[in-house]
């Protein structure tokens, strides 16, 4: 377990920072600038990646066509020629916006983004909402009972969140809540007639629970939530468990510091000094690390898509890739690069703005 | 929270092992964490090293001499643990998985550490340009959702067929690449610590080689953590290869049984109350990650001191705080990939 009891609550740095502004605000250039590599890289090895494994146009007709026709289609589209070309051309498509139309459906690459973004940025913050609400009252419980059996019972949950992949929880969500109790549906965002009414919608954000607030829907609004429940869950409890150690970790940390025994020793109450003295300051490293766990969600989201049919971009990606439609692959590859290195670029603002130690 | 006092046993070959003697110092809890860990990880290595004697039927057995067996039969009399649409007994799928899931975590870890280690070494302790570069490489794997990656990886190196070396392999290196960066990482990090540590500064001044320092001082020290990233790292190699197959990347059921894969065939089953095609295999990744990452941390807490249960530390020596921040940032760097 990694518990650190001594773990020292990063004390607030601002006083430092200003002594090194000069060497902060070129830590921050430094870290702006490393975004594009990073995303650079990425897009690089995809495309290399990408290439190795066949083409879209074997995938789709290998075994139907002769190999003759399939090798007239492939020259073409162009797939066989060099690939530095290709990967030149591609480089070229990206700086201009040009991301190109998905081979195997033919949309346009960012409409296919921005409509599939939607559903998994819905599932993404339904997933935080699950993990938050669980991990961050536990966790405190558990600081509260360190070393007592609530506490080791909150100890081997957070294990089992961690070790249950999303797949399996889900099976045994739907086994336990869709088939045997049948309080949730089996599967997808919403129900036939809700999704036709989302779509007739005049300027839809694709996020489906605030379209229909905002349409004042409140029908529709109630089967969102019904279909969201268990794919909120599945995923939110892979990321709770994190959070749980997290909290439990930094409350244990700040009840030792001195101005909580103060608190005591005034007569504040065990559970305000736990929720208020020793909380507050503990969030500072748990909203860094929360940042993290952004890779953590969109790779989880993944397989949550699969496993209830929700269409979002992890599985589209997952048909894409089958598909070997690299065109659709590296729009999300792309985005999701993008997304990942942004969110880094928070995080480690804010670690050295409160760490100073990051910075050389 | 038991008052067990250290039992003093024989000091036999078996006390002096690393995992043996975590279990005489830990005490109570941490005790009952760390056996249960040690229970089910051995579980786990038995069934995979035994599969052939223990499994009754084989992995793509779907008949015997009494004739094919039948299509989700409920467990029970012939099937222990029931069949699958396909016909495939459920418990000889589970056990032969183990044998899979083992032979993807030795390919895959040793891989990763070797090369994890080693660069995080030699990163961290020179510097310079070839640091800037390997981290920045490092970050963007890293950064990026590891399961995508091993996919894009499994295609790439499979490109279709799959065997059962090839499928094993391919998972393996698509593992490798994702866990490399993590290695890489907490190695880096705690290379930069001990860098400014005063033991290294007098090996310095005394005139050792950069090699000896790095091998002798910094080696030693900076892999303390490795025993949790090993075992975090073999569970996370577990998840993924679970998650290859569930997605229908990983290796082909015909080659090799794979808990993954079996339970993407159950998802279909489940709506219609067939429960045990999907239960059982998904139990057998949930123990084996569990048993894994209780092994893991317990060693870990129990190698720190500071971290063992309350008894074992105060006997051992008062705690201290100075690295606790950089533990912080190691395990929360390996757990929040």
């Amino acid at each position: 377990m990694a518990t650190l009891i001594d773990t020292p609550p990063p004390t607030v740095a601002a006083p430092t920072s200003k002594s090194a502004g000069g060497g902060l605000g070129r830590y921050i250039l430094i870290r702006f600038l490393l975004i594009f590599p990073t995303i650079f890289i990425l897009v690089t090895l995809v495309f290399f990646l990408m290439r190795i494994t066949g083409d879209p146009i074997t995938a789709a007709q290998g075994g139907r066509l002769p190999q003759e026709q399939i090798d007239a289609l492939v020259h073409q589209a162009g797939y066989d020629r060099n690939l530095l070309i290709q990967y030149i051309e591609y480089l070229g498509n990206i700086a201009t916006g040009n991301f190109g139309r998905t081979i195997s459906d033919g949309r346009p690459v960012v409409e296919m983004l921005v409509k599939f973004g939607a559903a998994t940025l819905e599932l993404s913050i339904n997933a935080v909402v699950v993990a938050l609400l669980v991990g961050i009252p536990l966790g405190m419980f558990a600081a509260h009972k360190r070393d007592k059996v609530p506490d080791a019972f909150l100890r081997m949950f957070a294990i089992l969140c961690y070790a249950t992949p999303v797949f399996f929880a889900g099976l045994l969500l739907k086994l336990t809540f869709s088939v045997g109790l049948g309080w949730f549906p089996v599967a997808g965002r919403a129900s036939t007639t809700t999704e036709l009414s989302m779509g007739r919608l005049a300027a839809p954000t694709g996020v489906y629970w605030l379209d229909a607030l905002r349409s004042g829907n409140l029908a529709a609004f109630g089967d969102i939530v019904h279909h969201a429940v268990l794919p909120a869950v599945a995923l939110g409890l892979l990321t709770a468990g994190v959070f749980l150690r997290l909290v439990r970790t930094n409350v244990i940390g700040t009840l030792g510091k001195d101005y909580v025994e103060a608190g005591r020793s005034r007569g504040v109450s065990e559970y305000r000094l736990v929720t208020k003295h020793a909380y507050k300051p503990a969030l500072i490293p748990i909203i860094t690390v929360m940042g993290l766990q952004i890779a953590l969600l969109l790779g989880g989201a993944v397989l949550t898509e699969t496993t209830f049919e929700w269409k979002g971009l992890g599985y589209q990606l997952a048909q894409y890739l089958t598909a070997r439609d690299f065109v659709a692959v590296q729009g999300i590859v792309m985005l999701l690069a993008v997304i990942v290195a942004a969110t880094n670029f928070v995080v480690d603002i804010a670690a050295a703005l409160i760490d100073p130690r990051v910075r050389y | 929270m038991g008052t067990t006092a250290f039992e003093p046993r024989k000091k036999s070959l078996l006390d002096r092992l690393p995992v043996s003697s975590h279990i005489r110092q830990s005490v109570g809890l941490q005790r009952t964490m760390l056996l249960i860990g040690v229970v089910l990880c051995a579980v786990f290595m038995v069934a995979a090293i035994f599969a052939p004697l223990l499994a009754p039927y084989g992995y793509s057995q779907i008949s015997d001499d009494a004739g094919s067996f039948p299509a989700q039969a409920e467990p029970g009399g012939k099937h222990l643990l029931g069949t699958t649409v396909g016909g495939y007994d459920v418990l000889s799928r589970v056990i032969w998985g183990s044998q899979t899931a083992a032979a993807v975590i030795v390919a895959a870890v040793l891989m990763s550490i070797f090369l994890g280690v080693f660069l995080g070494l030699v990163s961290g302790y020179f510097g310079g340009w070839l640091d800037r570069v390997l981290v920045v490489i490092a970050d963007a794997i890293y950064a990026f959702p590891t399961l995508l990656l091993a996919i894009v990886m499994s295609i790439a190196i499979n490109k279709g067929q799959s065997g059962f070396w090839g499928g094993i392999l391919a998972c393996g290196f698509a593992i490798t690449a994702v866990f490399v960066p993590q290695y890489f990482r907490v190695i880096r990090a705690e290379t930069i610590r001990l860098k400014a540590e005063p033991f290294v500064e007098s090996a310095q001044v005394v005139g050792a080689s950069s090699a000896r320092i790095i091998s002798r001082h910094i080696f030693s020290n900076a892999t303390r953590t490795l025993p949790l990233i090993f075992t975090l790292n073999a569970s996370e190699a577990i998840l993924t290869l679970a998650g290859l197959g569930f997605l229908g990347f990983g290796i082909e059921p015909s080659s090799a049984a794979e808990w993954g894969f079996d339970l993407n065939k159950a998802m279909s089953d489940a709506s219609s109350g067939i429960w045990w095609t999907g239960v059982f295999p998904g139990l057998a990744i949930v123990l084996t990650v569990v048993g894994l990452t209780l092994v893991g941390e317990s060693i870990n807490d129990l190698n720190d001191p500071r971290l063992r249960g309350r008894k074992a530390a105060g006997a051992k020596g008062g705690p201290g705080s100075s690295t606790a921040a950089a533990q912080a940032a190691t395990s929360a760097d390996v757990r929040g990939l």
